[in-house]
């Protein structure tokens, strides 16, 4: 059940210097993530929507300062993530955890996989052998697999189950947040369908919280709350899913799903967008999606829109409704 | 009005001899093209799908696969037993293909134009500066901005959207009568794949083409669509018009593809999913090569390969349960 606020994220910058030449001359900066705020509420699912190159998947490793945020705050149930030093965070990240879109990159092949989970819970302070064993069978059962299985290597593994080894080791040290960057994208449709169910049950049971990164927005609308949609590096649309899907508002969100046949709203047409995204080194003035926008006016070239709350809830960063 | 067909596949089978044992990657694939038509395979990754395709050109690498059995014929003739010199004026002149990943298959270090040129040449004997004037116009056919600096562009200069266009302009330089498209959206954004089936709508009707288009995602089965097979196992399990798929499956394993789409469950309800996953291909079950996953498995299913049946006459299914429905009998 959805509660109180647990993460706040407040104008949050990531950028990337580029550096070009022998002597690393620096020839700009890649804005991946710009100015995004958000919040997640206990038990809540966040879906975070965006073409390739958007910055979600940097959204979300910044958010667990995977990568160090350029500027802005990050609150976890109140802690102020950006200032935490290395103990407390290690500490920290038992509570926020993430699931990587390939599990075969994001397990060590040389490693069985109740090594792997296990590992996460030395690292955490549960040494004990006997523990650990424990603790790694009744996390395996947790995501249908057998206790058996842990003596196994990743390769022995499909896909669907390496995802769910994955799941197992995030869930570890009992996270309140799971940031799960594409978690299915790269499994069959049958199988997928097996990992979304999981990790519903695994909310429904644990009530923890997702933040759920993701192309594909059927999937996204099939098990979000709230829905966010970005575009090069800044949220464009943040909404209730019912309110998103019914009634998108920025023309980037009315694109996107106008392109699904099944998403697409009743009597709308398909809206072609022309051209490719922008490059986030060098994103257009005024607002970043005028180049490619149906409805564009003269105002959006020459100033940014701010993010606005335009109906309870409902966030848009449009001129058209400002 | 019945179309006429333009390429028809009975009973193919392409198989790969490994060192670890033999890959029926195709076993016994049976379909037919018509004109004008945008035909669908579907099916999830190592169904046989792509392997089909490229049976069709005979474009895998041979050693270690080959054509065991079935035919492809096509004008006539066997596409899958002709002799090489004939089958290369087919390639990419009656029949192109486009494939999922347009950066490995363009030429880094020859600029589109060149690429473009070449492949007319190759089949027709027209000018250089005559092929260049079509391979510009096929450029501003697939809304490629400023067509004439983009001829000029190396493929890494290009944006994947923009690659994939590129492809599909050359694969048309010889107006192909049919054109084979593998996961031509699978590796580009939502917005780009918008745009490139709206192109592959507007050749199938602008040029009455014949369009295969290879995928796994049945949202854009619909979109594009007029019939869709699908493939499992190396088997063409069911064949019909696109909204008799979508809307009365038959197959045990197309009715649950169709029902762990979170687009077509209802709101906030446990997905459907298929127990299991896909055949190892290298370990075919015996019989109806779905059945250690079906919910309706009788005992013949263990032991028998289903044949196909038809439910009405444009459904086509292979599977036991259908048999005596079509030698009329009820159940």
């Amino acid at each position: 059940m959805i509660g109180s606020v647990m993460l706040e994220v407040n104008n949050l910058k990531k950028y990337y210097r580029v550096t070009s030449g022998l002597i690393s001359r620096s020839s700009g900066e890649i804005r991946a993530v710009d100015g995004v705020s958000l919040t997640v509420n206990r038990g809540e699912v966040l879906g975070l929507v965006g073409e390739s190159g958007c910055g979600k998947s940097t959204l979300g490793k910044t958010i667990l300062r995977l990568e160090e945020p350029t500027a802005g705050e990050i609150r976890f149930n109140g802690i102020d993530v950006v200032r935490l030093n290395r103990r407390d965070l290690r500490e920290l990240r038992g509570k926020m955890q993430i699931v990587f879109q390939d599990p075969d990159s994001s397990l060590d092949p040389r490693m069985t996989v109740g090594g792997s989970i296990g590992e996460a819970l030395a690292v955490h302070g549960i040494s004990d052998p006997a523990e650990q064993e424990d603790r790694v069978a009744r996390l395996m059962e947790k995501v249908g697999l057998e206790a058996g299985f842990g003596e196994r290597y990743p390769h022995e593994f499909s896909g669907g189950q390496k995802q769910r080894i994955g799941i197992a080791r995030a869930l570890a040290m009992d996270p309140q947040l799971i940031i799960a960057d594409e978690p299915v994208s790269a499994l069959d449709v049958s199988v997928q369908a097996q990992i979304l169910n999981l990790m519903m049950d695994i909310r429904d049971r644990d009530g923890l919280a997702y933040i759920f990164v993701s192309h594909d927005l059927s999937v996204v609308r099939y098990l979000s709350d709230r829905v966010a949609v970005m575009y090069l590096g800044r949220i464009v649309e943040l909404a209730d899913k019912q309110e998103f899907f019914r009634n998108p508002l920025h023309p980037y969100t009315e694109a996107l799903l106008s392109a699904i046949a099944s998403l697409r709203p009743d009597g709308k047409k398909r809206i072609l967008l022309t051209g490719d995204v922008p490059s986030p080194l060098n994103p257009p003035p005024g607002c970043r999606f005028h180049t490619r926008c149906h409805r564009v006016m003269p105002v959006c070239s020459q100033i940014e829109p701010e993010l606005d709350q335009i109906s309870p809830g409902h966030f848009v960063s449009c001129h058209l409704y400002a | 009005m019945k179309a006429e067909t333009v390429l028809q596949v009975t009973g193919l089978q392409t198989w790969f001899f490994t060192r670890r044992g033999t890959v029926k990657a195709v076993n016994g694939v049976d379909f037919v093209l018509k004109r004008g038509e945008c035909l669908c395979l579907v099916g999830e990754s190592g169904c046989g799908k792509s392997v089909t395709a490229l049976s069709i050109l005979r474009l895998f690498d041979s050693p270690p696969g080959r054509i065991v059995g079935g035919e492809v014929i096509y004008r006539g003739a066997n596409l899958a037993t002709c002799p090489m010199p004939y089958l290369r004026k087919i390639r990419g002149g009656d029949i192109a293909m486009v494939f999922q990943n347009a950066q490995s298959s363009l030429n880094p270090v020859f600029t589109i134009g060149d690429q473009i040129t070449e492949q007319v040449r190759v089949h027709e004997r027209v000018s250089r500066p005559e092929a260049l004037t079509r391979a510009r116009k096929l450029m501003e056919e697939m809304n490629i901005p400023q067509p004439d600096r983009a001829l000029k562009m190396y493929p890494h200069q290009m944006s994947g959207g923009m690659k994939q266009r590129a492809m599909i302009a050359m694969s048309l330089s010889c107006s192909p009568e049919i054109l084979i498209a593998d996961e031509p959206t699978t590796a580009v954004d939502v917005t780009i794949r918008a745009q490139i089936i709206h192109i592959l709508q507007e050749l199938k009707t602008g040029r009455d083409m014949s369009i295969i288009f290879i995928t796994h995602d049945l949202s854009l089965v619909r979109e594009i669509g007029d019939r869709a097979a699908v493939v499992y196992g190396g088997r063409v399990v069911e064949v019909a018009p696109v909204e008799d798929i979508l809307k009365s499956p038959a197959h045990p394993y197309t009715v649950g593809l169709i029902d762990c789409l979170p687009d077509v469950s209802a709101q906030n309800k446990r997905l459907s999913s298929i127990p299991g996953n896909t055949p190892n291909p290298m370990e075919m079950p015996p019989g109806c090569p779905f059945h250690p996953r079906c919910s309706k498995v009788m005992d013949i299913c263990r032991s028998m390969m289903p044949v196909a049946v038809n439910i009405t006459d444009v459904h086509s299914v292979s599977c036991h349960l259908f048999v005596d429905m079509a030698e009329g009998r009820p159940r």
